[in-house]
């Protein structure tokens, strides 16, 4: 019963999206104030149906009803609640359910938090998201039902794939949803914005907290699957420019331009056609994504089970909106002109060159993921692209990037000559050159993470140097926390998101000094790795909830002194007959030490050994970006309607 | 190119990239696009060396480099698996190929002698010999991308063809049986 009340709200939510696009594309055209109005309680009537979908499926993997097919081949009645739980979003439909979720999330976030919104936009964006809904919802209903029943139902089912048995990979997908969906926000506002003809300060105060919100969970959902990959994978890799990687990849370049180019429309009423561009370019590289990974046009350890008719259908939705979007763009887009000029030299010249080069990236990566599939479809040659191209062709790229992005920050707006600017960054040259020559003296010539410590150490001082700028630390320290206070937290938040890009800058960097090696022990030997000796206590058996383990017990010597116990397991899961590795790691924040259990032979193990300098400030350093994002979105011009900032300051003094 | 032009750019390129994605998803349902086959570093070159102990019981010989060195005729090396679901899909055709007078050298990849035997019990056996790589060593130097794999060695000892995955009808009428012919 309760799954056939979930399919009846999956039905229901498409009807309420059907009718939130009509009305709210119709009612704006023919100046029909009623239907505008309908749009917000369409949407949250949307979100309501939707969560109650959700709900229904959860409860289904909640209870373990194997008479839901789903259910039956996704779940287990010997897996702990948690993995039950996230396994609702483990399979193609149930991420497509959580997908739709997302989606209508922001949908009600719209209708109830844009208040301040002028109805006819509004009106328009919830137009547009209901028309990306009902897209989804028919693809759901159609092609990929949740809610299917099996008869007779197996006693049991058969089993999530244990890899996705983490609780990393369980809160992976819907950080990295929340992004793409995120994305279709900005969409709709863009959308919007080409149907009405008009992009001005307003618009791009509405869209850059909504770019914020879905470029910062992009960054989390990100360097979690990142962090999943290093710590489950037991490679010691964080990134394998996996085709897959590479498409949640793209929408966040094209996100963390797009919140640089919105900065300009909002303060200068500049760059208007190219945010807009932007906006369009970020939600198409996210279905682009989703089409990827569901269509089985590539070949990835992260693809769903492939149905061409289900390829079909995503591409179909594919062309609606992207293609729709750009045709638009193409007739609209001619319309808008600038209003505020700006020297080449300047704050907004800094934030054109960072949009330059954020999609230039993009482009890389872009022609990397997909030039393998067109070699493939059009000269019939297979090829591969791997790390070797990403690395050598992105690093022109990213230096100047790097370099950039401490400069821009220092300039003001309109124009700026360069000399003080440099004058204020003199201290985090001078530091990231002693950081360079630090690593060649301790590490030899190892040029390349050299240059990562000085690139990292640039940017996180370039963002010290920022931030103590602003608030004249050195000049005048006395009032500096007042200043501080005073300072706005889009400012501290981008100082922070910065600076957490050069926390992770350093984390690379010092990944290129890691060193690893295989050994053959036997209980009692040891191995030297790194200046520490690590010694093969002895192997056992051990069970878990529904799995049993083989566990090397390893303690980690550091001139005789035990510094830590590794226990790296191989789990190997009898339902659905697969083995994980996991790794043990110790993380003393400077340094990770990293263990892997391989194949055993003659009572000897091989063990993989790896010393990863800085391998968490990688994740640290998203972290610290994500949470300058949410810094941003906390500050109070971005809840509170600010036609202007004077007006803003009179109305909180008469309240 | 003036404003107006470069604002359609997008477009275009959407509308080409989506013509091209269409034709992945018809090519995957025709066979004309395959994103998981791998094409193998050894075609066109000899097999690496390696040498497999028999299988006790089965009454076969087992298989070597030595066996593989100019056999004088096109003769097939095939992976497989008791444990693996598609090596039951693909057996009818090893048994056609073998009946038709086809020589099809079979090796058990990480597969008990125990269990290999009652599969070929079970299934019938299609194989002139019969290699054991229970630690997977000889599958490594032949860059094996899973089971079942399987192998097309020519007249003079060289790989011409390998196909990933379980062969089937279709496989041998499309593929196999003209490459057999070219190189009889």
């Amino acid at each position: 019963m309760i799954p056939e009340l979930g399919h009846f709200a999956l039905a229901l939510a498409l009807a309420l999206s059907c009718a939130q696009a009509a009305f709210g594309l119709v009612g704006p055209w023919r100046g029909m104030p009623r239907l505008m109005a309908a749009t917000p309680p369409l949407a949250a009537g949307a979100l309501l149906a939707t969560a109650v979908a959700f709900g229904c499926l959860m409860w289904s993997f909640g209870v373990n009803d194997t008479s839901v097919q789903n259910v039956a081949q996704n779940s287990h009645s010997a897996k702990p609640m948690l993995y039950k739980l996230t396994a609702t979003w483990g399979s193609h439909e149930g991420s497509m359910v959580l997908w739709v979720l997302i989606l209508a999330l922001c949908g009600g976030a719209v209708a109830g938090f844009g208040r301040d919104l002028p109805s006819a936009l509004k009106a328009r964006v919830l137009a547009v998201l209901g028309l990306v809904g009902v897209g989804f919802f028919a693809f759901i209903l159609g092609t990929s039902n949740p809610f299917d029943r099996l008869w007779p139902p197996p006693p049991d089912g058969q089993g999530l794939n244990p890899v996705l048995q983490d609780p990393g990979l369980a809160f992976h997908p819907p950080l990295l949803y929340l992004g793409y969906v995120g994305c279709a926000v900005t969409f709709a506002f863009a959308v919007a914005a080409l149907i009405e003809g008009r992009v001005d300060a307003a618009w791009g105060r509405w869209v850059r907290p909504w770019a914020l919100a879905a470029w910062s969970f992009l960054t989390l959902g990100i360097a979690l699957g990142s962090w999943w990959a290093y710590y489950e994978l037991g490679w010691g890799g964080y990134w394998f420019w996996d085709p897959v990687e590479n498409a949640s990849l793209l929408p966040w370049l094209a996100g963390c331009a797009l919140l640089h180019s919105a900065v300009v429309v909002e303060k200068r009423e500049a760059l208007k056609t190219w945010t807009v561009f932007l906006a369009l370019l970020a939600f198409g590289l996210s279905l682009l994504g989703t089409f990827l990974v569901r269509s089985g046009v590539l070949n990835s350890v992260h693809s769903f089970a492939s149905d061409p008719t289900r390829g079909v259908f995503i591409l179909a939705l594919l062309m609606l909106y992207v293609g729709g979007g750009f045709a638009l763009f193409a007739w609209r887009a001619a319309a808008m002109t600038p209003a505020g000029v700006f020297a080449p030299l300047s704050r907004e010249g800094g934030l054109v060159l960072n949009n330059l080069l954020l999609c230039s990236i993009a482009a890389v990566v872009l022609a990397g993921t997909l030039y393998p599939m067109f070699a493939d479809l059009l000269l019939g040659q297979k090829i591969s692209v791997g790390p070797p191209f990403f690395n050598t062709a992105l690093l022109p790229l990213a230096v100047p990037l790097i370099g950039a992005m401490a400069v821009g920050a220092v300039l003001p707006w309109k124009r700026a000559r360069l000399f003080p600017a440099l004058q204020r960054l003199w201290w985090a040259a001078l530091g990231g050159f002693a950081a360079l020559l630090l690593c060649l003296a301790l590490e030899g010539a190892r040029i390349g993470p050299a240059l990562g410590f000085a690139a990292g150490v640039w940017v996180v001082l370039g963002a010290l140097a920022d931030v103590s700028d602003r608030l004249a630390l050195f000049s005048r320290p006395r009032a500096a926390l007042a200043r501080a206070l005073a300072l706005p937290r889009s400012a501290w938040g981008g100082a922070v998101a910065h600076a957490g890009m050069g926390v992770l800058i350093l984390g690379l960097a010092g990944m290129g000094l890691a060193t690893d090696r295989l050994a053959l022990l036997k209980p009692g030997e040891s191995a030297e790795l790194a200046g520490y000796t690590w010694r093969l206590d002895g192997l056992e058996s051990a069970q878990g909830p529904n799995f049993t383990a083989r566990r090397a017990n390893v303690t980690v010597l550091d001139g005789g002194r035990p510094v830590v116990a590794l226990a790296p397991e191989k789990r190997s899961f009898p339902v659905g007959r697969a083995t994980t590795t996991e790794a043990a790691i110790h993380t003393t924040v400077l340094s990770d030490l990293y263990a892997v259990l391989g194949d055993e032979r003659d009572g000897a193990a091989v063990l993989r050994l790896h010393h990863n300098p800085l391998a968490p400030w990688i994740w640290i350093g998203a972290a610290i970006m994500a949470l300058g994002g949410a810094l941003s979105l906390s500050d109070r011009r971005v809840r509170v309607a600010a036609p202007a900032p004077k007006a803003a300051r009179g109305g909180e003094a008469r309240a | 190119m003036s404003r107006r032009a470069l604002l359609v750019l997008p477009a275009l390129a959407a509308g080409g990239a989506g013509l091209g994605f269409f034709a992945m998803l018809r090519g995957m349902g025709t066979g004309g696009y395959d994103p998981r086959g791998v094409p193998s570093a050894l075609l066109g070159k000899a097999p690496p060396e390696f040498q497999l102990p028999p299988l006790e019981g089965a009454g076969l010989p087992g298989l070597a480099l030595s066996d593989l060195r100019a056999p004088g005729r096109p003769v097939l090396v095939n992976f497989f698996a008791s444990w693996c679901v598609p090596c039951v899909i693909e057996h009818p055709q090893l048994m056609r190929l073998s009946r038709d007078g086809v020589p099809v050298f079979g090796v058990g990849y990480k597969d008990q002698p125990a269990d290999s035997r009652r599969f070929l019990e079970r299934h019938g056996n299609p194989y002139a010999r019969l290699g054991v790589d229970l630690p997977g060593r000889a599958a490594i130097d032949w860059g094996l991308y899973g089971v079942p794999e399987t192998y097309l060695i020519d007249r003079g000892g060289i790989i011409r063809w390998r196909w990933a995955g379980p062969m089937t009808e279709d496989t041998l009428r499309a593929e196999l049986v003209p490459l057999l012919r070219r190189h009889a």
